[in-house]
């Protein structure tokens, strides 16, 4: 009697999330696969075509070239921003950091600052003429930084999103940090273990999963990096493209070059690269912890 | 030891979460087919019609980004009380654009009427979206407007699309004491301004004579449309020339490229902070520009009040003055509209009526676009201390006439302007070749409009 209750109020339990999840995930991912296999001409109307929109990607330079570029900037900029995130979510944990509770607040506001925002005093941090650091370098009479051009926009744009993430990152493995149970610190302090030895044989190891995390989150946030470059091509239009990420090139094909259709066939492959990527890293993982 | 997430719940929800953000955009930008041909020129619409429709109570909704645009919206309603014009500010230029080239595509959330600029017209027309005013009386509208304004708002079977709302013939503002102090003389021809930024920048290694901004595609049409040429041509509905690397525009990319590699002209992205405080200080000795800019440069330039002055583009033939335009803004009907009467009278009301018009003069600034304002003392009269008290208006009202009307823009504008950032713009901010940018920015352009449907010519 009770087990047949529990089964039908099961569904009723599930619904809630079921309705939103067919809503804000399936229906318009569904949309979007339709979308991919149709294309829209302003002379000619829209036509099937089939996996035609795949085939032209997959071999289109600009869309290629926008990959490539994120996954450099994931491989840059991402162990460079969690490294920065383990060395203070470590130091805070040691509780021998003075005005640690200040630190903590000021690593963490960056992440409170919208990223538009961000991008913009950046893109005023970053300024040829006016900008502090370009008046710093000819007050010294140094060379003055080119920020903003080819060659250093992507290191530019890394240092925005670090900026804005160190913050957040440091803060999740900060919490997992503190659930380590403190019988393990007593035990490896009995065992004669220093702060170095505490943190590398017990903290680390504790992190995993957190760390994993953060690196996933990373790797979908370098691949639709969009903000950052979208804002700071307003001041460098010249250097940021319309297809200088892959996302950014999605944007444009569709409220540029109104190929909506298209536009869908370039999210959806770059959403196959994250899943790939994210896979990968995740194979990669639980193989290395089980030997 | 506890796991924040279960390893396979996060594979999973990273997925989905990837997945699902990035083809949001695209399916915000619901499209369905549209297309069909255009439909034949109605029958005029007859006067009793117009007045049953004038009196019937009505809700116009009005995109526009004309600021207090509110107060010359007044003087309609004051005139037909009926009707009730509900004024949203939608965005100014491309925002606004793609919220209405997205609720024309939805079928539901477009307004009666648009603020369109006239380079986006054929971007509209193209979808046939806007409303032939024929019927309702804007033929006879024409002699009112300079030409080239009846030109641009005029499609290839006589419709007539929008009705002209400001304009922007394009001049030259220049600092008269950076000229004085270097012995330069307003330069005439294109040959005397390259003498001219040679000269100064030789002498003052600091000063540029002009800052030709590497994202401002609209001033290179401006001065291809100065220098005569016709880059675009739609002839029927699906038939386009592209002529954007014409010999024509090789001496315009070879003129201007070539002081940029120089390095005696800016080529800084405009409307930045930077480039604000660029002519506030004085790095740039002139600014080409439209009509609109003296009054938009007074309120950005404070620090030099009184050191400007107006003057015509230097010319290619000194012999035949020519300009081209740079803004300018129409009002247009859109096809969808559930009051076409109204709606297209309040355009030709706003646009004609000689308060509104001189409301926009007056509040909003703009430059008119009518014969009869831009031959009024009152208008032309103006002597701002901005520009030691020249007659500004004066300078641009004649250049309104030597102002081509047959420039056309291409259908697909977003696409032809970005292209030009990527090719042309950026063989200048680089130094790079520009002639040879524009057969980058040639193929583009082919290649999209054929991926679009066009048959296209030249090339």
């Amino acid at each position: 009697m009770s087990t047949v209750k529990h089964r039908s109020a099961g569904p009723w339990f599930v619904a809630p999330f079921l309705i939103l999840f067919a809503l804000l995930f399936v229906t318009p991912l569904g949309y979007a696969a339709y979308l991919s296999f149709f294309q829209h001409k302003l002379i000619g109307g829209t036509v099937f075509v089939g996996l035609d929109n795949y085939a032209k990607a997959v071999t289109d330079p600009q869309f290629l070239r926008g990959v490539l570029r994120v996954a450099t900037f994931f491989v840059v900029q991402v162990p460079v921003m969690l490294l920065l995130a383990l060395l203070f979510a470590l130091a805070l944990d040691s509780g021998l950091m003075w005005l640690a509770k200040v630190v903590r607040l000021g690593v963490f506001v960056p992440y409170a600052v919208p990223s538009v925002v961000a991008t913009l005093m950046w893109g005023y941090l970053y300024g040829q003429d006016y900008g502090p650091f370009a008046q710093l370098s000819r007050f010294l009479g140094l060379p003055v930084p080119k920020f903003l051009t080819d060659s250093w926009m992507l290191g530019s744009l890394a240092n925005v999103v670090t900026w804005e993430f160190v913050g957040y990152n440091m803060i999740i493995l900060y919490a997992a940090l503190r659930t380590i149970p403190g019988e393990l610190y007593e035990a490896a302090e009995v065992d004669g273990a220093g702060a170095w030895r505490t943190a590398w044989s017990i903290k680390l190891p504790a992190l995993r999963p957190a760390l994993l995390l953060t690196l996933l989150f990373s790797v979908i946030g370098s691949f639709q990096l969009f903000n950052e470059p979208k804002l700071l091509q307003t001041i460098a239009p010249n250097v940021i493209d319309s297809s200088y990420t892959a996302n950014l090139y999605a944007y444009s094909l569709a409220f540029t070059g109104q190929q909506v259709n298209y536009a869908a066939t370039v999210s959806f492959l770059l959403g196959a690269v994250i899943v790939v990527v994210s896979y990968t890293i995740l194979i990669t993982a639980n193989r290395r912890r089980q030997p | 030891m506890p796991e924040l997430v279960p390893q396979h719940a996060l594979s999973r929800r990273s997925f989905l979460a990837a997945a699902g953000a990035v083809s949001l955009g695209a399916a915000l930008a619901a499209c369905t087919g549209s297309g069909g041909s255009a439909a034949p020129a109605a029958e005029r619409v007859s006067q009793a019609d117009i007045d049953k429709a004038m009196a019937t109570p009505t809700e116009l909704v009005f995109w526009s980004w004309a600021p207090e645009i509110e107060q010359e919206v007044a003087l309609f309603t004051a005139k037909y009380p009926a009707i009730k014009v509900k004024v949203q500010n939608a965005g100014q230029g491309t925002p606004q654009y793609t919220k209405l080239r997205t609720a024309l595509q939805a079928g539901t959330g477009a307004p009666d009427l648009a603020q369109v600029e006239f380079q986006y017209l054929p971007t509209f027309t193209v979808l046939d979206s806007l409303l032939d005013l024929r019927p309702y009386g804007a033929d006879a509208l024409k002699s009112k407007f300079v030409d080239w304004t009846w030109g641009q708002v005029s499609g290839a079977g006589g419709e007539i699309f929008a009705i002209p709302q400001d304009t922007g013939p394009m001049g030259l503002l220049y600092r008269q004491d950076i000229f004085d102090a270097h012995g330069i003389t307003v330069p005439k021809t294109w040959d005397e301004f390259a003498a001219a930024a040679r000269k100064l920048h030789a002498a003052a290694p600091d000063v540029y004579l002009t800052n030709l901004a590497a994202n401002q595609a609209a001033a290179w049409h401006g001065l291809l449309w100065q220098a005569g040429e016709k880059p675009y041509t739609l002839s029927g509905k699906s038939d386009i020339t592209v002529a954007v690397d014409s010999p024509g525009a090789r001496k315009l990319a070879g003129y201007w490229g070539g002081l940029a590699k120089e390095g005696v002209i800016g080529t800084e992205t405009d409307f930045t902070d930077s480039w604000y405080a660029s002519l506030n200080n004085g790095k740039y000795a002139t600014w080409i520009t439209a009509a609109w800019g003296p009054a938009f440069l007074s309120g950005s330039a404070k620090a030099t009040a009184g050191k400007w002055r107006a003057a015509p583009l230097p010319q290619w033939d000194p012999a035949k003055p020519s300009s081209g335009n740079w803004g300018g803004s129409t009002t247009a009907v859109l096809k969808s509209t559930k009051n076409p009467i109204a709606a297209a009278l309040f355009a030709q009301f706003l646009n004609t009526d000689p308060a509104t018009t001189k409301m926009f003069t007056t509040k909003q600034f703009f430059f008119p676009a009518t014969k009869a304002l831009l031959a009024d003392p009152s208008f032309t009269g103006d002597a701002p201390a901005f520009y030691g008290g020249q007659k500004v208006n004066e300078v641009f009202s004649a250049v309104s006439d030597t102002v081509s009307p047959s420039f056309q823009w291409p259908p697909f504008l977003d696409q032809a302007v970005t292209d030009w950032t990527e090719t042309v713009g950026k063989s200048l901010a680089d130094k790079t070749d520009t002639a040879a940018a524009l057969g980058q920015w040639q193929t583009r352009i082919t290649t999209f409009a054929k991926n679009q449907g066009f048959t296209v010519q030249g090339g």
